[in-house]
């Protein structure tokens, strides 16, 4: 039963963290579907992360009883449109004034750290003295969990004993595998990634594709940020780097997933439970830990040298992926 | 008869920066349900005529006018692809304007109305629609990166109909097709026309011209010459609209004195990515202290001949290129060398314009360490700058570089003066072979004349000098022979002092079959 329980946490903490890392994965396929090359993923899961709990602190500080779904939705707006504002940001740069795309992309996420550093330690000073801030009633909302179905036993554990943003990740997912491959629009936005001069030529507003697979990309990338704070911090700021972490693993994911969302779902699960397998794998020292850790990044290589050795072409990366457009001038 | 047309052109003058005129003054009728061939030289501006109709670039000045509900022609202003769609318009560039990892049904479907969801299955039954129409074979659930040229032509020449085109645009179809394929395509223009299209089709293939065309239309150096019934017209006749009268050019030319066999090329054949022969069965010698003109189409192994003598390009066995060293007499064998080798014996290859910058000169850089990139090898661990600097200031000053100084890099140069710097260059590393590939392309006259100037120069040192060009008045100033490339194959050499602009311009456009299967 010991071994049951060890192995029950383990996979409860993979589809807690897998969560995040899908929030990121999916956000950042549709960008680069439509040719954006984003590394500040993990810059704005900080900025989503840090905009929900400075929305919900205020809220809840000034309002004697604060209404539980009025918190969840200045979280999840809050989130959203930080995380799409850093998106805004990489977009002008990139798409407006043709800045590099990787270079621009890392600076977006010291940018977004440093931002969420910031405010999260003005934050915990409201606590006074060296405390943390906590909001409860929010945190409270992000946690609950499905009444019954999260009583089943071993399965209501494994499935069901979650706060329901994991259930929207996968929603997410879902919805961006179905829009990619199945709407004019996907249809239009990946032409755009592939192709942006043919996109062009049929008539398809290229700069304004990019712009809103950005934004709504790191909107639903800054999600990730939001279930990090709400529900695996339990409503608190403690930066410990995890967040960054998480966020690299979620381009990393981009690549083992191929470009298609539904791989990102088992994908963000099974890169959880490479993070934590450490924990569970007996007589690590410090030294060996460190190497389990790389195991994430280690499946990305192994998938990207496997992928680039079959040459299919429906699995390589957006042909135009990274690289800016304007139409040719003689 | 207004009502016969479908479009009007009227006056329509284009310009690229200040200097280049690619359409001037031009007025054009297209008719309802006609095959009109828009002929002419490369650069005369027949495919920046056309994007203005397909609303890739808009005219500086003048008129369009389109028949879009056959109530008669309206004046209407195309400022974007989708702008010349909505009139019925269509065009099919040469390069083909399709996403690879999509199918041909996505491909259609792409950037069309606004509804969210799109029936994939209605589309593809539209397409077959269309193909049992017309005679085409698009297989619609096929993905284009598994297509040949011709499917995606193919497929191309669809998405236009199924976007309602009534006036379809095909900019040198036939450049990448095999004969078999081009007589398929032509049947499909024929039922097209006979359902009341109409088609224009760029082309300077003079028997294309005569089989397919209603009638054809004519420019020069971006003018409109004229239009004739293609029943009233002839190769010749076609080809003296097309080339037009002779200019006389004021470039001095000296006869070829004390000239030797410098180059021996035999059976040169190469081949391209298609597995197309890109240059078949070349034969010729290069003297030295003569220019040798190449004159073709562009396309019809220019690049090829000069890549392969240069070591740049794979040629299949048999082929074989003879250098034959000045000062020894001794001959060797270039085939099989690497650029390197043949570029220390003296072979140089300015292969100026396509890629200027590209293939010859870093643009980041400036002149003097450009100058670097021929000696870079020499020198003990650190780079011997002082002598490409003196290089570059020689070639800055024998050549008049307008430049602010040699560092500055030579992307921020005129086309012009980054040519006299790889020219420069290469001559002077004093080669016994120079080459250069439309060296005078995009140039002012006075620049254009400078080069002349120099190419001359080399010549009288006895190099053999072989130029690439497109203006047969300069080729026919400026060299002593000029050889003729069609289709990658040699079409003839001829005297440049005694031949006519009529003669190369039908060796350019037709080729000799019987004389070059004897010879």
């Amino acid at each position: 039963m010991g071994n049951m329980n060890t192995l029950l946490q383990l996979l409860q903490s993979s589809i807690a963290f897998g969560t995040i890392i899908m929030f990121g994965a999916v956000g950042e396929i549709i960008t680069e579907k439509a040719g954006n090359l984003n590394l500040g993923i993990p810059g704005v899961m900080y900025l989503g992360a840090i905009s929900s709990l400075v929305g919900v602190f205020f809220y809840e500080k000034n309002v004697a009883q604060p209404n539980p779904f009025v918190c969840a939705v200045i979280a999840i707006v809050c989130a959203f449109l930080a995380a799409a504002l850093g998106g805004l940001l990489f977009s002008f740069l990139t798409i407006t004034l043709r800045a590099n795309q990787n270079v621009t992309g890392l600076t977006l996420t010291i940018f977004g750290s440093g931002v969420a550093n910031f405010f999260g330690g003005l934050l915990n000073g409201f606590s006074g003295g060296v405390g943390q801030i906590r909001v409860e009633t929010t945190s409270r909302v992000f946690m609950a969990k499905i009444p019954f179905l999260s009583d089943l036993g071993v399965v209501g554990k494994i499935f069901f004993s979650y706060g329901w943003l994991v259930y929207v990740a996968i929603i997410i997912a879902v919805l961006s595998q179905w829009f990619l491959n199945k709407t004019r629009t996907g249809l239009n936005l990946r032409a755009v990634g592939e192709n942006p001069a043919t996109a062009d030529a049929a008539g398809i507003n290229v700069t304004l594709y990019r712009y809103l697979a950005t934004c709504i990309g790191t909107g639903i990338a800054g999600l990730g940020g939001l279930y990090y704070v709400m529900d695996y911090t339990k409503g608190t700021w403690a930066n410990d780097g995890t967040m960054e972490n998480l966020g690299w693993l979620a381009v990393a994911l981009v690549i083992f997933a191929i470009w298609r969302p539904k791989n990102a779902i088992w994908g963000a699960y099974l890169f959880g439970l490479l993070f934590w397998a450490y924990l569970y794998i007996p007589g690590l020292t410090r030294k060996s830990l460190e190497l389990f850790n790389m195991l994430p990044y280690v499946v990305t290589i192994i998938v990207l040298v496997f992928t680039s050795f079959r040459k299919k072409r429906e699995n390589q990366p957006p042909n135009a992926l990274g690289l800016a457009y304007f139409r040719e001038e003689r | 008869m207004e009502n016969n047309i479908a479009v009007k052109l009227q006056n329509i003058t284009k310009t690229f920066g200040k200097q280049v005129v690619a359409n001037k003054d031009v007025t054009l009728d297209i008719r309802k349900g006609e095959i009109l061939s828009l002929l002419g030289e490369n650069g005369s501006g027949k495919t920046t005529l056309m994007n203005m109709l397909a609303g890739i670039y808009f005219p500086d000045s003048g008129h369009i006018f389109v028949d879009t509900d056959g109530n008669g022609l309206k004046e209407v202003s195309i400022c974007s692809p989708k702008d010349a769609y909505e009139l019925g318009i269509g065009m099919i560039h040469q390069h083909f304007k399709l996403v690879d990892v999509f199918t041909a049904t996505e491909n259609v479907a792409l950037g069309l109305d606004k509804s969210i969801a799109f029936n994939k299955k209605q589309i593809a039954l539209d397409i077959k629609a269309i193909c049992d129409r017309y005679g085409f074979k698009v297989d619609p659930d096929k993905k284009v990166y598994n297509m040949s040229v011709s499917e995606k032509q193919t497929l191309e020449i669809v998405k236009a109909l199924y976007r309602g085109a009534n006036i379809l645009i095909l900019d040198e179809p036939t450049a990448v097709l095999t004969p078999q394929e081009t007589d398929m395509l032509f049947d499909v223009m024929r039922n097209m026309k006979q359902d009341g299209k109409s088609i224009i089709i760029i082309t300077h293939k003079l028997n294309e011209v005569l089989e397919i065309s209603d009638r054809v239309s004519t420019l020069r150096k971006g003018e409109y010459v004229g239009t004739v019934d293609t029943a009233d017209a002839t190769v010749s006749s076609l080809t003296e609209m097309m080339v037009g009268q002779k200019v006389t050019l004021e470039i001095d030319r000296n006869e070829p004195v004390d000239s030797k066999e410098r180059l021996i090329v035999k059976n040169l054949t190469c081949v391209n990515k298609y597995g197309v022969k890109a240059l078949d069965d070349i034969s010729f010698t290069a003297y030295g202290g003569e220019i040798l003109g190449v004159a073709g189409i562009s396309g019809s192994g220019q690049k090829e001949l000069l890549e392969a003598i240069a070591g740049l390009q794979e040629t299949v066995d048999g082929s074989s290129v003879e250098y034959v060293d000045p000062n020894t007499g001794t001959s060797s064998q270039l085939i099989g060398k690497t650029a390197l080798q043949i570029k220390n014996m003296g072979v140089a290859l300015s292969f100026v314009p396509e890629d200027r910058l590209g293939m010859g000169l870093v643009g980041s850089m400036g002149m003097s360490d450009n100058m670097m990139l021929r000696s870079y090898r020499k020198g003990f661990v650190f780079t011997e700058r002082k002598g490409p600097k003196n290089l570059a200031q020689k070639v800055k000053d024998d050549l008049e570089v307008v430049t602010p100084s040699i560092s500055t890099p030579v992307r921020k140069l005129s086309g012009g003066n980054v040519q006299k710097v790889l020219v420069g260059r290469e001559i002077a590393a004093e080669p016994t072979v120079l080459m250069t590939a439309y060296a005078v392309r995009g140039l002012d006259v006075n620049t254009s004349y400078t080069i002349y100037g120099l190419l001359n120069q080399q010549k009288e040192k006895g190099v053999a000098v072989i130029y690439v060009g497109e203006d047969l008045d300069v080729l026919l100033a400026l060299s002593d022979r000029i050889l003729v490339l069609c289709d990658g194959k040699l079409n003839g050499i001829v005297d440049a002092r005694t031949t006519t602009k009529e003669e190369i311009g039908l060796l350019m456009t037709h080729l000799r079959e019987e004389e070059n299967d004897n010879g």
